[in-house]
């Protein structure tokens, strides 16, 4: 029997904002436990919200990025459960009217383009943290994250494969990244997802039973729990069981997911509106000016990329893809404007650099207008590609100034004809055996002799000069 | 002279004349609690040691001209649900067993900011939770009015407080008559304001769109300016109203006010006593240039189930933190996380609280959610439109407090149909958000006190104060006390 699989899947993400969602407290990630909290985001007795505005602000531009409606008078309600990292024992999130609605965000699987649709983007606030301690056999509440800005984006069930699901997420965490609103850092939590999943024979039109795979934190694992869940709900219909739903937790490394909670047991939220805040209330001029604020986003600069500058598809995919790639790209080009050269140092060195290195691209640290100025050096032949090489990697490390450290360690090309020749000459009479088998017709022994030369000259020469007044030495004898 | 009989401005002004000094009238008020609470129990907490502190620091703020309010210096108290810096706040609850909060509520900050002195924290019923003040972990407070009377609730050490004389004024929290029922029984002057006019930040909350904090007092010009005082916006309150605190201009006048009397009001429940005096008011404003006729507002009758659904709703969720993993009461044996909350929950609440808890959850529960909570919202909207409507014609809208005078104490608490049915006159006005004040009107045949209770539209404090200001001019039940039983000095 041959299954289709469907899938749902709800984003959170933490806002970037600098203080949390109801109190002034810092959202700083990290920090001593319960050093970031006060009175309101502790959930203590008599203590109660403010909304912060800059939560809303950055929720209408994640709408407006995703092509949402704004809900222009929308409202928090409480969600109800008891659990220790939740001091009040309800989350204040969105149920009956939430701020983003009826959105999409298109994606691309091999060739194939697609729209995911959004069914609702809203905001809440985070948890704390429970810490188990193993001294003591107690468990520790931190509640620095209590109270952090949280977007619960919420997609319809529309993905069909794993694939659609990491191009979706990837291109939602590039536009989360585009319009400055989350660091999307799925180490530190600040991404999350959950996986609504479902598989039925070909030909069955009604969905089947859905489980929900919580928190599952990076690309890779998402990929493997899609993977392992669509098999696992497979075996059981094929043994002729039936899907229980159930919410269940993915452990990557057993590589296996196990049920937490089924429907008969899943908590009633007693949802109802909040009413320690009022409602808000969004005018068309907020929403005007929000949109005019927003920057270039990654389907249009892409466009704009291939049509402006001509650059492949592949590379401005890569490029474009990431807001920190793309800072890169444009600054360089602000300097030396080439846009290939840059695409090409990018696609090239840069990335090789920090897959060697292990840096995320948002911590590569050089300033982007020094490739910029060390593209220029080898246009100007100031230096050749392969000594631009190594400058890049001192760069990448250092942070160094091209043109300063080319200076400091005279890297200079010898741009001296007379002592290249002269070089050459010596080479040539150095190498009299090199010598006849060139003239006796061997013609990659002259990579040995450019070798011999550039190496004398500590490759600071433009090769291509060597090679020409190799030959023409040669010629004479 | 006795101190403690004077009104609080007539204190703040000996106060301000340098007559007497704030440690001296602090040191009487705490003496005189010693005295008289025993047989009252109106305090929970009484912080001698804090007090005569701040007495001293209140004196250097009055003598270098930080402190100007005509309050400045004058003792008083507050419910026991309010947030005070370092002094136990407990709600009445053994579940806040040792909670000392690290902030000021608004209002007692504002209080603390005119050089108020705190003398203690007031009785209640547990979270505000009852109409006798005997629901509290920490005993019933007791009616000076007569014996073994409760004194109303929630806020009835709030009452008490101040007709014993215990403090100048007193804070109340009231959320469906807390202040104005127990001001009725105790025959002290009490007022709810507007929702939204007093900032309920640190308010201990138990219907967070209901609840609203208000002052006791010994007469109307009191109350009118602790009102003054503690109203405003609050910054750290999103449903506090953007407006300036409140400044009063009483006169007594109350020529041409049109008075509304509600018949259903008076149809049924009523004690003969009770209606009786409160149409001898309605007869008195009249004598003075009022105009007062009865009309009709059938949808009252709707008022208490959409109450107890609205308030249990919001009870059950706002109580919900009271769980034991981080402040207050936690229990002392348990097996896992489910029991630790079970346990504590089960132990840390008394009954009454535990009833609205559970009612709470079941109309919020998924399938009834919109045939209560959601149909109470809308009967909350019909009863508002009900009040808009009364007020395009009446500028007050008179009538009792309780359909009762004081209860013996335990006659109500097993039966709590009976009780919730006492607040048919005040849950209705927390509804529709508006202002209403309690004042004494004469006594019933056993001398126990009766309240007449002014109710005037959104944000017309100032319109309701006048009438009851005009009121007490013309009348003398409040100034009237009751004969207290004072223990001997230790």
């Amino acid at each position: 029997m041959e299954f289709l699989t469907t899938m749902g899947l709800e984003v959170h993400c933490e806002l970037s904002t600098k203080t949390k969602i109801f109190c002034s407290c810092s959202t700083e990630f990290g920090g001593e436990p319960n050093t970031h909290v006060c009175e309101v985001c502790t959930g203590m007795p008599g203590s109660l919200p403010v909304l912060n505005e800059q939560v809303v602000e950055y929720a209408i531009r994640t709408g407006l990025a995703t092509n949402c409606t704004i809900t222009q008078y929308n409202k928090f309600d409480r969600k109800n459960y008891f659990y220790p990292d939740l001091p009040k024992a309800y989350q204040v999130s969105q149920l009956y009217l939430p701020i983003c609605q009826n959105g999409h965000i298109d994606i691309e699987v091999n060739g194939v383009k697609k729209a995911i649709r959004i069914k609702e983007i809203h905001m809440e606030e985070d948890a704390g943290k429970l810490i188990h301690d193993p001294w003591d056999d107690c468990t520790l509440v931190d509640y620095n994250r209590c109270g952090v800005p949280l977007l619960e984006i919420v997609s319809e069930p529309d993905f069909e494969s794993g694939e659609e699901v990491i191009a979706y997420l990837t291109k939602l965490k590039s536009i989360l990244q585009y319009i400055d609103v989350s660091d999307c850092k799925m180490e530190q939590g600040s991404l999350r997802a959950d996986v609504n999943l479902s598989v039925r024979p070909v030909g069955q039109t009604e969905l089947g039973t859905r489980t929900e795979m919580k928190n599952i934190n990076s690309f890779k694992a998402i990929a493997r729990a899609i993977e392992g869940e669509r098999k696992r709900q497979i075996e059981v219909i094929t043994e002729g069981k039936k899907v229980v739903q159930e919410t269940r937790r993915w452990d990557d490394n057993k590589g296996a997911s196990y049920a937490m909670r089924s429907k008969e047991n899943a908590q009633d939220y007693r949802y109802f509106p909040e009413p320690d805040l009022v409602p808000i209330e969004i005018s068309d001029e907020w929403i005007e000016r929000v949109r005019q604020s927003l920057p270039e986003l990654p389907t249009e600069k892409k466009e704009r990329y291939i049509s402006e500058y001509g650059l492949p598809e592949y590379d401005v995919d890569i490029i474009t893809g990431s807001k920190f790639l793309v800072k890169i790209f444009e600054k360089a080009l602000e300097v030396c404007g080439e846009p290939k050269e840059v695409s090409n140092w990018i696609m090239g060195e840069v990335l090789r650099m920090a897959s060697e290195t292990g840096t995320e691209p948002e911590d590569i640290k050089f300033d982007p207008e020094n490739l910029g100025k060390l593209i220029l050096l080898v246009k100007k032949k100031t230096i050749n590609r392969n000594t631009a090489k190594e400058v890049f990697e001192k760069m990448f490390t250092d942070n160094v100034d091209p043109e300063k450290y080319i200076k400091d360690n005279g890297l200079e090309m010898v741009t001296d004809d007379g002592a290249v020749l002269a070089v050459v000459k010596a080479v040539i009479e150095a190498n009299p055996k090199a010598v006849a088998e060139f003239k006796g017709g061997s013609a990659k022994v002259k990579g040995f002799i450019v070798g011999q030369c550039m190496k004398q000259l500590k490759g600071k020469a433009d090769p291509s000069v060597v090679n020409k007044i190799i030959l023409e030495e040669l010629d004479k004898i | 002279m006795d101190l403690s009989k004077l009104s609080a401005l007539e204190a703040g002004k000996l106060i301000k004349n340098r007559e007497i000094g704030v440690a001296e009238i602090t040191k009487a008020a705490l003496e005189n609690i010693e005295k008289t609470d025993k047989n009252y129990n109106a305090f929970i907490t009484v912080c001698a040691d804090e007090a005569m502190k701040r007495a001293e620091a209140v004196q250097k703020g009055i003598d270098d001209g930080t402190y100007t309010s005509p309050l400045a210096g004058v003792p008083m108290a507050v419910k026991d649900n309010m947030c005070t810096k370092g002094i136990l706040t407990t709600a009445a609850s053994k579940i806040l067993t040792g909670f000392k909060p690290f902030y000021n509520s608004t209002a007692v900050q504002k209080l603390e900011d005119a050089g108020a002195v705190l003398l203690g924290k007031l009785n209640m019923d547990e979270f505000a939770m009852g109409s006798t003040t005997e629901t509290s972990f920490y005993g019933p407070t007791v009616n000076p009015w007569g014996e073994n009377r409760v004194p109303g609730g929630s806020s009835g050490g709030s009452a008490v407080a101040v007709a014993t004389d215990e403090a100048y004024y007193t804070l109340g929290s009231d959320t469906g008559g807390s202040i104005r029922q127990p001001a009725s029984f105790c025959g002290v002057t009490g007022i709810k304001p507007t929702y939204g006019t007093v900032s309920r930040y640190g308010l201990l909350a138990y219907a967070s769109s209901l609840d609203q904090i208000g002052p006791v007092g010994k007469n109307v010009e009191d109350v009118a300016e602790v009102l003054s005082i503690i109203s405003g916006h609050d910054k750290k309150d999103s449903t506090s109203v953007n407006q300036e605190p409140l400044k009063f201009n009483l006169q007594n006048n109350v020529k041409g006010k049109k008075i509304g009397i509600p018949a259903e009001y008076f149809s049924k429940g009523l004690e003969k006593d009770v209606k009786d005096r409160v149409l001898e008011a309605a007869k008195k404003l009249e004598s003075m240039g009022a105009i007062v006729e009865e009309f009709n507002m059938p949808e009252i009758d709707y008022a208490i189930p959409a109450y107890y659904i609205i308030a249990c709703a919001e009870a059950s969720s706002n109580l919900s933190r009271y769980d034991g993993v981080k402040y207050g009461f936690r229990t002392p044996e348990f097996e896992d996380l489910t029991d630790l909350y079970n346990k504590t929950r089960s132990d840390g609440f008394g009954i009454e609280v535990k009833r609205r808890i559970m009612i709470g959850a079941f109309v919020l529960s998924s399938g009834y959610y919109d045939a209560y909570y959601k149909k109470a919202l809308k009967v909350k909207a019909v009863i508002k439109n009900a009040f808009d409507r009364a007020f395009e014609k009446y500028d007050a809208i008179l009538s009792p407090a309780a359909p009762t005078t004081a209860l013996k104490m335990g006659e109500n608490l097993s039966d709590p149909l009976k009780m919730y049915l006492g607040d048919i006159y005040t849950v209705s006005v927390n509804l529709a958000g508006l202002p209403s004040i309690v004042i004494p009107c004469g006594f019933d045949k056993e001398g126990l006190p009766v309240g007449l209770q002014i109710t005037g539209k959104a944000f017309s404090e100032n319109n309701i104060m006048n009438i009851a200001y005009s009121f007490q001019q013309e009348t003398d039940y409040h100034t009237k006390k009751p004969v207290l039983k004072v223990s001997k000095e230790a």
